[in-house]
Parts: structure tokens; sequence; C-alpha cells
């Protein structure tokens, strides 16, 4: 080695900083992104979209961790996250992190997205920043979405049933739909295969690609000033005086501005850390083997809105709402922009807009919340696994006690709750006797109605006299039974307060009319 | 530009834009390096689109493979006539004859068996004919539940209450042999039987 080239070797070690940019441009590309002028305003309300990135980051760095673990085969993916779970080291936490990590990208996306609606940031020139971040609402949905899939148990296996099934519903082409989904006629190997390369590939890469964008659209627009009313967004001048306002009065993003993000990120990161170390993993739930119906399917939270819409809808027009709504949805949201790009962007001088918002924040938590309680799902082990609460059944008649035993056995209380406890998709029966005569019972247990079955041929006549007779109990022993208006003889059916002899006569009486009709 | 260079002369100015521009104008002038060059991008042009085509048929023929194939279903076997009492509704469970290697358990399939009288049968899919989850049989008030949105059915399969727009997806059968059978395979849909 000649001393030339030792000398040479010394003075690019003396300036390897130059050396490097001289090749790369890495400090001419990057000082902008680092040190662009942001609005004074930008404070505590900026750093939500800095929250989702890095719970982006966090998501890419386990995911590919579980990726040296995970088998993608409908065969093996349970056991495999099993074996994650209990043998390999640090292998729950991996699992745990990627859990939570995914639902706080979630949240702080939402979020982002709600603060940019209601600040109007989205007016010009930022329109494609808005779309752009629809498009990466989509992504991140899809993302938490296969993420289930991911998990292959039995809320995986019965939530693709219910994708498979709404597929199935588009016209004319549903099932090629249904079969391109599950890549085949069943929710098998290849169904899992499909969502793990959208799981892994697909949404990542177009994640990846969209978040460059989005980021490159902020540093093209700059960040948006927090709204003062009355100024107003005009197209034709705002980026000049944007920019002027910039240069004159901008602070720099690093670190004037980005030690909120940093300071809000790290209380973020630690929190998600804590709760994932102290909650451990999301699943895997059942076994997916779909001979073990003993399930209660429910989709994770992301989606636990839409479990509620598609059990409320009216049947009649439940197929095409849930195939056109979801289209005008995505349509409303890629419009917001187009709707009005200038003007005002104070929420209080947007009052439609602010309701708009509200109001769609408000469904979306009621149809949470009613997704998670679902009270129109009957209560699968209630007829066997509750008691009888003992106001309902001391001081009875035999015979009102057999009909207490019918109720349970027939499961009347999967659907119905004594006490509180039981099935809500009917009424609660525990005053049912204020509101209804012993025909009008009669009536309804026989031929049912109103989402209910019809327990007519499953009865026989004993056992409807006994049912009904119970439920003729079933009220305050303050309050009177149902009456019908203008009868001559309202008939009483319960022994509450009443002579116990003379009142059970009558109800034999009673029921054993309506049966011989 | 790079594929200047390929002309040699890097004194010829500013390029023109899309060489393409030039070669169509003037027939009768010779071949010039942008005439060459204008033939070139051409060709590269097609030639990229013909490859990129042929690339694309079997990539995306591969993506949509499974909505086009025909796939069909086939008899399976149930089991002895015997383990179906007269009356009676029974849980049975088969292996899906449409399946691949990574299957495991997803390839095993439920089904209500309903005897109605001796050598009379219906075969009721698991799948509600709302959403699909797994509806429960309930032998003591004869329906069929299910857990997800509160479907209803009775023992015939007809619909009870809830939302299903219908009755239980029912599978074709036959006895042979003392063994009942099931024409079974793809997912049960709403324009078909099972």
């Amino acid at each position: 080695m000649s001393s030339g080239t030792i000398a040479k070797i010394v003075s690019v070690m003396k300036q390897p900083v130059q050396w490097i940019e001289e090749r790369t441009g890495v400090i001419a590309f990057s000082a902008p992104l680092l040190f662009h002028h942001v609005p004074r305003s930008a404070k505590w309300w900026y750093v939500f979209g800095s929250a989702t990135l890095m719970f982006f980051m966090i998501q890419i760095v386990t995911g590919v961790c579980l990726g040296t673990m995970y088998a993608p085969s409908a065969a093996e993916a349970w056991e495999s996250l099993r074996y994650i779970d209990e043998d390999v080291p640090m292998g729950w936490m991996l699992r745990a992190l990627h859990g939570w990590s995914s639902n706080a990208m979630v949240v702080m996306m939402v979020i982002h997205m709600l603060q940019v609606f209601m600040h109007g940031s989205f007016k010009y020139p930022r329109e494609l920043n808005w779309i752009t971040g629809v498009l990466l609402l989509l992504t991140v949905l899809g993302l938490a979405f296969t993420g289930q899939v991911m998990r292959w148990d039995q809320d995986a296996y019965w939530g693709l049933g219910i994708g498979a099934a709404i597929a199935d519903r588009i016209p004319i082409f549903g099932d090629q739909a249904r079969a391109l989904m599950l890549g085949g006629p069943i929710i098998a190997g290849a169904t899992l295969n499909r969502f793990y390369a959208l799981h892994v590939f697909i949404l990542p890469g177009a994640a990846i690609a969209l978040v460059g964008v989005h980021l490159a659209l902020i540093m093209k627009n700059g960040i948006s000033e927090m709204p003062k009313p009355g100024a107003i967004v005009v197209p034709s001048t705002y980026r000049k005086e944007f920019e002027e306002r910039m240069d004159k009065d901008g602070v720099r993003f690093f670190p004037d501005a980005a030690q909120r993000d940093m300071v809000f990120c790290g209380v973020c990161l630690i929190a998600i850390v804590l709760l994932a170390a102290c909650y451990g993993p999301f699943g895997p739930g059942g076994m997916p083997d779909p001979t073990l119906i003993n399930t209660n399917p429910r989709p994770d939270y992301p989606f636990m809105w839409i479990f509620g819409a598609v059990s409320l809808l009216p049947p009649a027009s439940e197929t095409a709402i849930m195939l056109v709504a979801p289209v005008v949805g995505i349509l409303i949201l890629v419009a917001v922009p187009f709707m009005s790009n200038s003007g005002e962007r104070t929420p209080s001088r947007r009052p439609g807009m602010m309701l708009l918002a509200g109001f769609v924040v408000m469904a979306i938590a009621a149809l949470t919340w009613e997704g998670v309680t679902s009270p129109w799902s009957p209560v699968m082990n209630a007829w066997s696994a509750l008691p009888t609460p003992a106001q309902f059944v001391q001081g009875r008649t035999p015979l009102q006690m057999q009909g207490a035993v019918i109720f349970q056995f027939v499961q009347c209380r999967n659907c119905h709750e004594l006490d509180g406890m039981g099935g809500q998709r009917g009424p609660a029966l525990d005053e049912i006797a204020t509101r209804m005569t012993a025909d009008q019972m009669t009536r309804q247990v026989q031929q049912g109605g109103g989402n209910m079955p019809a327990y007519g041929k499953n009865l026989n006549s004993a056992q409807m006299s006994a049912l009904i007779a119970f439920l003729g109990t079933l009220r305050p022993s303050n309050v009177s039974d149902a009456t019908i208006p203008g009868a001559q003889l309202p008939l009483p059916i319960s022994s509450v307060g009443v002579e116990v002899d003379s009142s059970s006569g009558l109800v034999n009486a009673a029921t054993d009319g309506a049966l011989t009709r | 530009m790079s594929y200047e260079k390929s002309t040699g002369d890097t004194t010829s100015g500013p390029s023109k834009g899309c060489a393409g521009c030039d070669c169509g104008g003037g027939g009768a002038k010779p071949r010039t390096p942008d005439a060459r060059r204008g033939f070139m991008f051409l060709l590269g042009t097609g030639l990229l689109g013909i490859g990129g085509i042929l690339a694309a048929i079997p990539i995306v023929g591969y993506i949509i493979g499974p909505a086009r194939s025909r796939y069909r279903n086939a008899w399976v076997e149930l089991g002895e006539l015997g383990q179906y009492p007269a009356g009676e509704t029974r849980f049975a469970t088969f292996l899906n004859p449409i399946r691949q290697p990574t299957d495991g358990d997803s390839a095993k399939t439920a089904c209500w068996v309903r005897c109605v009288k001796s050598g009379e049968f219906q075969v009721f899919a698991i799948n509600c004919a709302h959403l699909g989850c797994p509806v429960r049989w309930f032998a003591q008030s004869k329906l069929f539940m299910c857990p997800c949105h509160g479907g209803v059915y009775y023992q015939d399969g007809s619909r009870a209450a809830g939302p299903p727009p219908r009755g239980l997806f029912e599978y074709k059968w036959k006895v042979e042999g003392g063994k009942l059978h099931i024409d079974a395979g793809r997912l049960p849909g709403l324009e078909e039987s099972a």
C-alpha cells in the first residue's frame, strides 16, 4: 500500500460525512425533511399522524419477526401460534405487541382523521393528502381484518364465513366473488394463504407506498395551520400566502415541532408495551375445526360496528344495504375535499360538518356497543345454565312450577330474561302478566310472530297449560293482571296475593279454553 | 440523457423529447440517429407490451382461477342408518370431498341429519342462511338457533324467526348399502340447495 493511498484513506476518514454526502446526496435530500418550516400553531393536535406512523413501523418489525415462526398453512397455523405463545422465547410478547400496536394504530389513525376533518385541513391544496389518507384507512382496516384471519381460530373461520355469505349475495357474480375471496369452494387451506399474501405482501406494500405519497404531499403542501375564524382558504392565493407565512413565522419541524410528536409517541409506545406485557396476546381462540360448533363468533373491535349494523338491518333490505353501503361510504369519504375545498376551516364556522362528524362517530360508537352486547343473539346455554330466580317459584302451585320447568326446558330463557338473566332477543318476562292476558300469551306462544318461533307443534296441551300458568304469575304483587279493555269478566290468572284455590282453578279454565279452540 | 450516448453525438443540442415524432414526418429523410431512436423506442414499447401481456395471462389466470373453476360436489358417506333414529335430529361430520393437502381440520364439515321417518331424511347444512354461522339443534324445543344474529329454524329447516332470508340449506341424500350418503362439497350459498 503506497503512502499516497494511506493519505487518501485518512483524508476520507476525516470527512466521512462529506464523502458519503458527495456520493449519495443524503443530507441535501433529508435536510428539508427535517428542517422544513411548519406553523408555530401546530401543537398537540398534530401528534396523531406521527403516532400512527410509529405504530406502523412497530407492526412491520414485529410482523417480520412473527413471520419467522408462523406457519401459513391451515393445517398448522393455529398450532404454530400456540407454539409461539408458549415455547418460543419472547414469542408471546411479540404477538402481544403486534396485536396491541395494531389496535393502537387504528385508534391513532381515526383520531388523526377526525382532527383533519374537524380543522378543515383537507381543503385546498391538501385534497390529495386527504384522499391518500382515506386509501391508507382502507389499507389499514384491510390489514386488521386479514390479521384476524391469521389467527386461524374459530372467530377467524366463522368471520370468513360471514364475509363469504356477504360476497355470495352479490348479484350475478356472487358465486365467483366468493370463490375468488376463499380461493376455492370452501373456507380452507387456500383461504388462509390468500389472506396471508394480502396481510404480509400486498397490503403492507400498498401501505408503505401510500405512506410515502402521503408524506411527500405533506412536504409539497406543508402542514396546515390551526384554523382561525375568518382566516378563509382562497385557492388562488393560498399557497403563496401560506409559504410567505412559513418563511416568516414558521418553526423548524425538527426539533421545534417534532419534540411534541416525540413526547406523545414515547408515551404511547410505553403504554402499548406495558399493555402488551400485562394483558398478553389476542387469541388464538378455539381450534379452527368447523365441526366444533359450540362457538360464538365475534369480530375484532375495529369491525364490531359492522357486525352490529349487519344484525340490525331490516331483513328485506339488508342485501342491498350490505353491498351498497360500503361503496357509498367510501365514495363519501373520498368526496369530502371536493364538497368544500375553500372557505372557513374553523369548526364553529362549519356546524354542518361538525354535526356530520359527530353523528358518524356516535353511530359507530353505538353500533360497536350493540355489537359487543349483541342483545339480538340468543344466549345459547341460558336454558341449561341459569337458575330460576327464587322469587318466581316461591309459593307457586305444582302446575305453575311445572310451567317454570317447561319455560326453561324448551329454551324460552335463551331469548327472554328473568331477573336480568337470560337472552335479550325477546322482551324480559318478569312482568309479562301485567301486559298480556292468558289468551294473548297462549296465542303468542302457539303462533309466534315478532321474531319468536311458533311453539304450537312442539308443546302438548298439558305443557302449554303449565307454561301459561307460570307466565301468569310473572307480575309484581301490587300490580293487577292485564285485562282486555271492555271485557265482561277479566280472568285473573295469577295466584300471587289471591286465594290459591280459586285462582289456580281459573287458570286451568282459561288456558284449557284457549287450547280447545 | 443516457440514450443520447448511443448516437455518438453529444453536440446535437437539446434532445427532442419523444423521438418518435421525427420518424413519421419526412419519409424522404435519410435514416438519421433520431429516426433509429424512434424505431427503437417503438420496438421497445411493443416488445415490453407483448411480454407484459404474455406474463400477465398466467398471473391473472392463477389469481382468478378459483372463480373460474367448476367445483363438483361428490357423494359422501355419513354412516349406518342405525345412527339416525326415526323422528330425531343428529349431528354428523364428514371430510369435505373438495379438499387440498394443507386444509387440516378446516376440511372437516358438520351437518344436521333429521330422520323424518324410517328411510326418509333431511340433511341440513350447519350454516345459517343469514350469514353462515353454525346453527345448533335444541331437541327440547325442536328448534335450530344461530348464535350470531338470532336466526331460528323449525325442525324441518324452515325459517322460524330472525333475519335469515330462507330456510336452512339442504343436502341431497340417498341410502345405499344400508348407509346414508349426501351430495356435499361446496359451501352452501343462497342460490343453491347445499
